[in-house]
């Protein structure tokens, strides 16, 4: 890595598999989940000082199961690092970065709404755009999108 | 509005005498050192080239030349926030009201749950979700064709930048290349794009501080280019007009006269209300210091756009990441130093001219060519060549029924929405639907981000407040 932003960040972490894509500019790193903070809070102090974006991505049948996926912008160094970070199905925790960005509170809100994953240590960590007593997790592979059974009048089944 | 004990209400008749108690006030070191502080935040080590040569009439410094001392003593520039802290306030007595999801001044069904001291807030929460139809659910069930009429009802005030962030995404996951006056297409649609939902806002925020006229100005004004849009894409809104691989359909003939009844109808407009609102006293007094966001809250909550370049963040997508070719055309990005509801309406209103001014030179430099991608794995075929080629109708009723495969992969697409960084995550499997599509909306964000704009100030500038980050609950919610 010849880049001086990033190679600071690979030297301090070195389990962190970082990779440069060029069209549109957005380098990518890939953290295991036990350094996911720690990575944040280094890649903030380091000039990545915008928080951008975090989601979910649900990919079933692999492992593990989840990534969450966090953008960052540097209006510094006018680029941008998407962190991702896997996250198991059987244990879906991954620490929270609130403390770092405020601005992922509703993100990860949403991402718990939707995803099912616990953000550890969020001040307030309930469902966001679903009711509170809503059952799953619509953005999972494995939720239906559903259908509402019609029975049209003039049917055999109708009568 | 701003009632705090630091501001200097100072006499408007004689501005160049200064109020004693001003270089007493307490807040006055900590003022500057902020100040300070955000220069260095805002501008990093070294000012982006961009804004260094700014172009024809420096708008970037707009506010910089605008500093009129008795503006100055107006607005109160020893104002540290808009809060009034008081630790006496017990915490039993403070009422709870809730605002919206029906209220009119939510614009939309946002409800705002509220802890009130009197007449002070003291917690603001935002309760949103009413408006969430699963769209990102939804999408994945959709192909990439059928994608864009998908997105484009999420911020429907804004249309074609949903559809543009969407197609970008695309193609950018293809590896295609547009031609250049499909690209052209894209910049003219989207500017006048944004001049129109900037309108609504200018409408809504004089409504909802008592201009009820504005109401009837704005909506006039955007409907003159609803008008061209219908003429164009044939719908007032939802248009999926930008699809991957180009667009639908040329611009109809005649397109440069409509443009250029456009930009003089809306300058004029746009003359009209500064006229109404400058010189203002009620208007400044509503606005200036009340809702104040600071450029490092800016960026820890994500907040971008308009908001952030009021905040004094200089920092604009289509100069720092430009897309669909739109760094080929000349124009400024204001910026303003107080982060209130005032330094927002000024830069609001400087992006308008900006915007009709990048319109004027799309149109004075539109190129000639296709509209769309001649790939033919993309685009569908044109009517006529279906009769007479066989290769055409296999790749019409392939494109129709099952859509095109996109290349495994994953890419975030920005771009400068009229409210800030819109982007687009997609993850593609290889197949005809997008495994994940995560729309990263502005107005979520801002949102978010009301709490710290409200809490401490007065119950009278939630309604400003709210106005003045213009909201779209379409956007939030999805």
């Amino acid at each position: 890595m010849t880049d001086q932003v990033l190679s600071s960040l690979a030297d301090a972490f070195p389990d962190v598999e970082l990779e440069q894509v060029l069209d549109p500019p957005q380098d990518v790193a890939r953290v295991p989940r036990e350094q996911y903070a720690a990575f944040v809070a280094a890649a903030r102090t380091a000039g990545f000082d915008g928080f951008v974006d975090l989601c979910g991505v649900d990919y079933l049948r692999r492992d593990p199961r989840f990534e969450v996926v966090l953008n960052l912008l540097s209006h510094q160094h006018v680029r941008r690092l998407r962190i991702l970070v896997g996250v198991p199905g059987t244990d879906p925790h991954v620490a929270t970065v609130t403390d770092v960005f405020p601005g992922a509170n509703f993100y990860e809100r949403e991402t718990f709404d939707l995803f099912g994953i616990l953000f550890d240590e969020h001040p307030d960590l309930t469902r966001l755009l679903l009711p509170d007593d809503w059952e799953g997790h619509p953005l999972r592979k494995d939720y239906s999108v559903g259908s509402v059974p019609i029975r049209f009048k003039e049917s055999p089944k109708a009568q | 509005m701003s009632d705090t004990p630091n501001v200097v209400t100072g006499d408007l008749e004689a501005p160049t005498t200064e109020p004693p108690e001003q270089a007493e006030a307490p807040s006055s070191p900590s003022a500057d050192a902020r100040r300070e502080t955000h220069d260095m935040w805002v501008a990093g080590t070294e000012e982006p080239a961009w804004m260094r040569d700014a172009t024809n009439e420096r708008a970037q410094e707009m506010l910089e030349a605008d500093s009129d001392p008795a503006l100055e003593i107006h607005r109160g520039i020893t104002v540290e926030d808009d809060f009034i802290l008081d630790d006496s306030a017990d915490v039993d007595e403070l009422q709870i009201l809730n605002m919206g999801p029906q209220h009119p001044s939510t614009h939309g069904v946002l409800r705002l749950h509220l802890e009130l001291d009197g007449e002070t807030i003291r917690r603001v929460k935002p309760i949103i979700g009413y408006l969430h139809t699963g769209m990102e659910k939804t999408a994945e069930t959709l192909t990439y064709m059928q994608g864009s009429t998908n997105v484009t009802r999420m911020d429907y005030l804004s249309p074609l930048h949903m559809e543009l962030a969407f197609s970008l995404a695309v193609e950018s996951l293809l590896g295609i290349e547009i031609p250049e006056r499909a690209q052209a297409m894209r910049v003219l649609l989207t500017e006048l794009n944004r001049v129109s939902s900037h309108l609504v806002w200018a409408a809504t925020q004089g409504t909802d501080l008592g201009a009820v006229s504005m109401m009837i100005y704005g909506f006039r004004d955007r409907e003159y280019i609803l008008e061209f849009f219908e003429k164009t894409t044939g719908l007032r809104m939802n248009h999926n007009f930008i699809r991957p691989g180009g667009l639908a359909a040329d611009l109809p003939d005649g397109w440069e006269e409509d443009i250029e009844q456009i930009i003089v109808k809306v300058s004029a407009g746009v003359a009209e209300y500064e006229e109404l609102f400058n010189g203002n006293p009620i208007f400044q007094d509503r606005t200036m210091g009340v809702g104040v966001i600071t450029p490092e809250e800016c960026n820890a909550l994500g907040v971008t756009g308009p908001m952030a370049r009021a905040a004094g963040i200089k920092w604009d997508l289509r100069k720092a990441f430009p897309y669909s070719g739109i760094e080929k055309y000349d124009f400024d990005v204001p910026t303003g130093k107080h982060g209130d509801v005032w330094d927002r309406y000024l830069v609001r209103m400087e992006e308008i001219k900006q915007s009709l001014g990048i319109v004027q030179q799309v149109m004075e430099t539109m190129p000639a060519g296709d509209y769309r991608t001649t790939d033919r794995k993309v685009s569908p075929p044109p009517r006529k060549r279906i009769d007479e080629s066989m290769e055409a109708l296999i790749h019409h009723f392939k494109l129709y029924t099952s859509g095109f495969k996109v290349p495994v992969g994953e890419t975030y697409q920005a771009i400068e929405s009229p409210r800030g960084e819109l982007g687009m995550y997609i993850v593609s499997d290889g197949r005809e639907r997008p495994w994940r599509m995560h729309a990263r909306t502005p107005s979520f964000n801002h949102v978010q981000a009301l709490p710290t704009m409200m809490t401490d100030s007065l119950v009278a500038d939630i309604v400003a407040t709210i106005a003045s980050a213009d909201p779209v609950l379409g956007d939030v919610d999805r």
